[in-house]
């Protein structure tokens, strides 16, 4: 699709749906991938499945102090993190008016405050190379809101907003930051779904399916790739026309 | 110079590509050596790590030339 050989790209999530297609879409381009992930054996089978070029580095994105941890290590690993795609997300859903405070920090913490902190240790030093890719993994709902997942919406959001700043901070360090809003994707998340959510979801695909990973995975490597080399601060949609923004 | 002096010099020279005579004590990063504000934080970070020290935001916001830098760091480790 494109060329990303030699590229080194951490993925973080790379134990879900997701993360799984957007590490082997980079890989199957070139990229030298390292695999962030909390589930090891996950990780280790994926890895030894992909062969050569990719390393695993598991962390708790949780803790702050691993999360910066995991920026030194990625960047040591690899000799240099060009690509960095922030995609590990958890929900805690609940109504709105029965969210309780751990409900709201835990995702915030996890989809709000880990993808600052990492970001931050890892856009320096691609600003000192005058090279870098950041992806965002957001969703569809940052955009459209989702009852029942006010914490989950408000982090999607509060990244795309994010991006948008740093994006304009670091662009003439050759540095791009973009987001990735995926719709109603086949993975872990999803299948939590109960057959009325996914009645009520289907209806308002237009194309009447979810969508594959790999879908996400396809968007993420035009943003990494040097073709991209003059889009920042942008969100693609990739959600079968469910929201057209 | 000291070998302060001497050692912010090279990280300027590395820094911004500018030639070691463009270095003096009175240059100005901005107005002389062409950095523009991400440089100066890019800079001030590159002092902290090298020197140790902590420069805080209202601190690095009066370092605008190498001398300014030098002193500053002279006294932080002083």
């Amino acid at each position: 699709m494109f060329d990303l050989t030699g590229r080194k790209a951490l993925i973080t999530g790379a134990s879900g749906g997701i993360g799984e297609a957007v590490a082997r879409a980079l890989h199957a381009q070139g990229a030298i991938v390292g695999l962030h992930g909390t589930r090891v054996e996950k990780l280790e089978a994926l890895a030894a499945d992909l062969g050569s070029n990719c390393h695993v580095l598991a962390a708790n994105l949780s803790d702050r102090a691993e999360v910066a941890a995991l920026g030194k290590r990625a960047e040591e690993t690899l000799e240099g993190v060009d690509i960095l795609v922030n995609n590990a997300g958890i929900t805690r859903d609940g109504l709105f008016v029965r969210m309780t405070d751990e409900q709201w920090d835990d995702v915030i913490e996890v989809n709000l405050g880990s993808v600052f902190r990492l970001t931050r240790e890892l856009a320096h030093p691609m600003m000192r190379r005058r090279h870098g890719r950041i992806v965002n993994i957001t969703s569809v709902v940052g955009v459209t809101g989702n009852p029942g997942q006010a914490n989950y919406c408000a982090s999607k959001a509060g990244m795309i907003g994010m991006s948008k700043s740093l994006a304009q901070e670091i662009a003439s360090r050759n540095v791009t930051v973009n987001c990735v809003a995926p719709g109603f994707i086949e993975s872990a998340m999803t299948d939590k779904l109960n057959e009325k959510q996914r009645g009520a979801i289907m209806g308002a695909i237009p194309m009447s399916r979810m969508g594959t990973g790999a879908e996400v995975a396809s968007a993420v490597s035009y943003l990494s790739s040097n073709e991209a080399s003059y889009v920042t601060g942008q969100t693609i949609h990739v959600n079968g026309g469910m929201a057209m923004i | 110079m000291s070998d302060i002096a001497d050692r912010v010099k090279k990280i300027v020279v590395e820094h911004l590509g500018v030639e070691e005579e463009k270095v003096t004590e009175s240059a100005s990063f901005i107005d002389d050596l062409g950095a523009d504000s991400l440089d100066t934080v890019e800079l001030v970070m590159a002092f902290e790590e090298e020197f140790g020290i902590e420069i805080p935001d209202d601190a690095a916001d009066t370092i605008l030339t190498v001398g300014d830098a030098v002193k500053f760091i002279e006294k932080a480790q002083a």
